[in-house]
C-alpha cells in the first residue's frame, strides 16, 4: 500500500472537505432558530416592558412627591385673594420650596366647571383656593419648615402633602413593577423550557453522528465542543433575529409615542406609561438576553451530548 | 493483543447471551468470527470494541484490563482499533473523502497533513473518482469500501469488521476481502464476523471462531 507511487492530489478547489461535523442546515435546526427568535422577542418585550414600567413609576412618584397643595379657606369679611397672596409669599420664602403656583379665581372656576357649570361666581361659595407648591426634593422631612412658616405667617392656610394618596400610588406602582418582574421571570422559565425541548428535538437526529464520532475515536470533549459550537451559532442567529425585532419594536414605539404626545390625551398616556423610550439600560438588557439565550442553547446541547455519550460507554 | 478470560454477558436478569468465552487475538493474526444469525457475533464484536462491558470475566486489551480503564483511556485504545459496521454508518452530510478522513480529523490532525494519505487510500479501494460524492448517492459496494477505508485510514493494530461483505455480490466480496488480507499482511490483526461459509473456505488458513448457543469453539486454520 505504501510502496505505490504517491498519486497526484486533486487541487484544493476540487476537493470538498470543509463540511462541519454537525450538519449546518437542517429542518430541525431551522425550527430551533424560529423558536429561539420568537422566545427572545417575547423575553425582550417583557424585560423592556418591565423596565419601562419601572422607570415610569419612578417618574410618577418623583413628580407627585415633590408637589404639595396649600388650601386657603375663605373667611367671612376677609379678602380671599389677599389671603392667597400672603400664603404664596410665605410659602415661596420657606426653605426647600422651588416654585409656588397659586390658582387664580379664573383657574379655580375652570377647575370646578365640570361640576358646577360654566359662568358661576366662585365668590358666592365658600370654596377653598389652592396653591401648588413644587418642592426642591421629594423628601417628606423638607415640609416641616414650610408647615411652620405657614402656621406663623398664614394661619388660614393648611398644607396637604397627599400622604394617603401617595402611599396608595406607591403601593400600586410597586405592585405594577413586581408584576412586570414576575412576568419576566415566568417568561424566562417558559423560554428556557421551550428552548430546552427544541434543542433536544434538534439533537434527536444527531444521535447517529454522536455514535459514529465516538466509535472512530473522538474524545467526549471533542464531540461536545462540535455540538456546542453548532448550537451556539444557531442560538446566536435566532437570538439576533428576536433581539433585532424587539429593538425595532421599541424604537417604533418611541417614535409613535412621541407623535401621540402631541395628540389629544397623549400627554396623559405619556405621563402614566412613560414615553415608551427605552434607555441605554433597556437596550443593554436586550443584548444581554440575546447572549444569555445563545449561551443557554449551547450549554443545553453540550449537556445532551454528554448524556448520550455516557450511555455509549 | 486482546484476551477474553471466562467472559459472560447477560442483559438485565435474562440468561447469558454469551458465556465462558476464552480466547486470544494475537497480533497480526487473521480470523473469522462466525455462527448462525443471532448467535452472538455482533455482541462479541461489541465486547471487543468496549461498546458493551462483560457481566463476568475479564477482557484484556493491549495488556490492560478493560474494566479498569477510564473513558479517556478507552478513547485512546479505540484509536488503535478500526471498525467496519454492518450498516456502514457513514455520515450522510460528509463527502466520501471527509468520511474516510474522519478518524484523523477527530484526532485533531491538520487536513493538509493527511490529505495525501486519504486520497491514496480512496484510490486504492477504487473510490478515487467518488471522493466528493455523498453517501446517499453511493452504491452498496461503494459505501462498503468507504466504510472499510475509514477503518483502515488510522492503520489500526486491530480491525473488527461486522459482515463487511454482507451487502455485495460474491465477486465484490472477494475483492473486499482481499483488502483485509493486504491489511493483515501489513501487520494488522483482523477479525471478520461473517456467516458466509463459501467466503471463509477461500481463506482456509484463517482461524475460525464459531459462536453457537452462546459458547465459542475455535478451529485453527490450515498453514498458508
Amino acid at each position: 500500500m505504501t510502496e505505490a507511487p504517491l498519486p497526484s492530489l486533486p487541487p484544493d478547489s476540487q476537493l470538498k472537505r470543509d463540511m462541519p461535523l454537525v450538519p449546518p442546515d437542517s429542518i430541525a435546526g431551522r425550527a430551533l432558530i424560529v423558536v429561539i427568535a420568537i422566545m427572545t422577542f417575547l423575553a425582550c418585550l417583557t424585560a423592556g416592558g418591565a423596565i419601562l414600567i419601572g422607570e415610569a413609576s419612578e417618574g410618577w412618584r418623583d413628580d407627585v412627591s415633590r408637589d404639595v397643595t396649600i388650601q386657603v379657606k375663605p373667611r367671612p369679611g376677609e379678602d380671599v385673594d389677599a389671603l392667597v397672596a400672603t400664603a404664596a409669599d410665605v410659602a415661596s420664602k420657606a426653605p426647600g420650596v422651588a416654585d409656588v403656583h397659586p390658582y387664580s379665581k379664573a383657574e379655580s372656576e375652570k377647575l370646578l366647571a365640570p361640576w358646577l357649570g360654566e359662568g358661576f361666581d366662585l365668590g358666592q361659595l365658600p370654596v377653598p383656593r389652592l396653591l401648588i407648591v413644587h418642592m426642591q426634593s421629594a423628601h417628606r422631612d423638607d415640609l416641616k419648615p414650610l408647615r411652620d412658616a405657614l402656621a406663623a405667617g398664614a394661619p388660614t392656610a393648611s398644607l396637604d402633602d397627599h400622604r394617603l394618596w401617595l402611599s396608595r400610588l406607591d403601593t400600586m406602582a410597586n405592585a405594577v413593577v413586581v408584576f412586570a418582574a414576575a412576568l419576566f421571570a415566568l417568561m424566562i422559565v417558559a423560554m428556557a423550557t421551550a428552548i430546552g425541548f427544541a434543542t433536544r428535538g434538534a439533537m434527536a437526529g444527531a444521535r447517529e453522528i454522536i455514535e459514529v464520532l465516538h466509535f472512530v475515536g473522538a474524545a467526549d470533549s471533542y464531540v461536545a465542543r462540535e455540538f456546542q459550537g453548532h448550537f451556539l451559532r444557531l442560538g446566536l442567529k435566532g437570538a439576533a433575529i428576536g433581539g433585532a425585532a424587539a429593538t425595532l419594536f421599541f424604537a417604533l414605539s418611541a417614535l409613535i409615542s412621541s407623535w401621540s404626545t402631541r395628540s389629544a390625551g397623549g400627554e396623559e398616556i405619556s405621563s402614566l406609561f412613560g414615553a415608551f423610550r427605552l434607555g441605554a439600560f433597556g437596550y443593554f438588557a436586550i443584548v444581554f438576553i440575546c447572549l444569555a439565550i445563545a449561551a443557554l442553547t449551547g450549554f443545553l446541547s453540550r449537556q445532551i451530548v454528554f448524556r448520550q455519550l455516557r450511555g455509549l460507554l | 493483543m486482546l484476551r477474553f478470560e471466562n467472559v459472560g454477558l447477560r442483559y438485565g436478569i435474562g440468561p447469558e447471551v454469551v458465556r465462558d468465552l476464552n480466547f486470544d487475538i494475537a497480533p497480526q493474526s487473521f480470523q473469522f468470527l462466525t455462527g448462525p444469525s443471532g448467535a452472538g457475533k455482533t455482541t462479541m464484536l461489541k465486547l471487543m470494541l468496549f461498546s458493551l462491558l462483560p457481566t463476568r470475566g475479564t477482557i484484556r486489551i493491549f495488556g490492560e484490563d478493560a474494566a479498569s480503564l477510564d473513558k479517556d483511556a478507552i478513547t485512546a485504545l479505540r484509536r488503535r482499533i478500526g471498525v467496519v459496521f454492518q450498516d456502514f454508518r457513514l455520515l450522510d452530510h460528509l463527502t466520501t473523502y471527509e468520511n474516510v478522513a474522519l478518524p484523523l480529523r477527530v484526532m485533531g490532525r491538520n487536513e493538509g497533513g493527511y490529505r495525501a494519505e486519504v486520497v491514496e487510500l480512496l484510490r486504492w479501494v477504487g473510490l478515487g473518482d467518488r471522493m466528493n460524492a455523498l453517501p446517499p448517492v453511493l452504491s452498496g459496494g461503494e459505501k462498503q469500501r468507504a466504510a472499510i477505508a475509514r477503518a483502515l485510514i488510522v492503520r489500526p493494530e486491530l480491525l473488527l469488521a461486522d459482515e463487511p461483505t454482507g451487502n455485495v455480490d460474491p465477486s465484490l466480496a472477494r475483492r473486499l476481502l482481499r483488502l483485509f488480507v493486504e491489511l493483515h499482511k501489513s501487520g494488522t490483526a483482523v477479525v471478520i464476523a461473517t456467516h458466509d461459509l463459501t467466503l471463509m473456505d477461500q481463506f482456509g488458513y484463517a482461524r475460525r471462531l464459531v459462536v453457537g448457543d452462546g459458547q465459542l469453539r475455535i478451529f485453527e486454520g490450515d498453514s498458508p
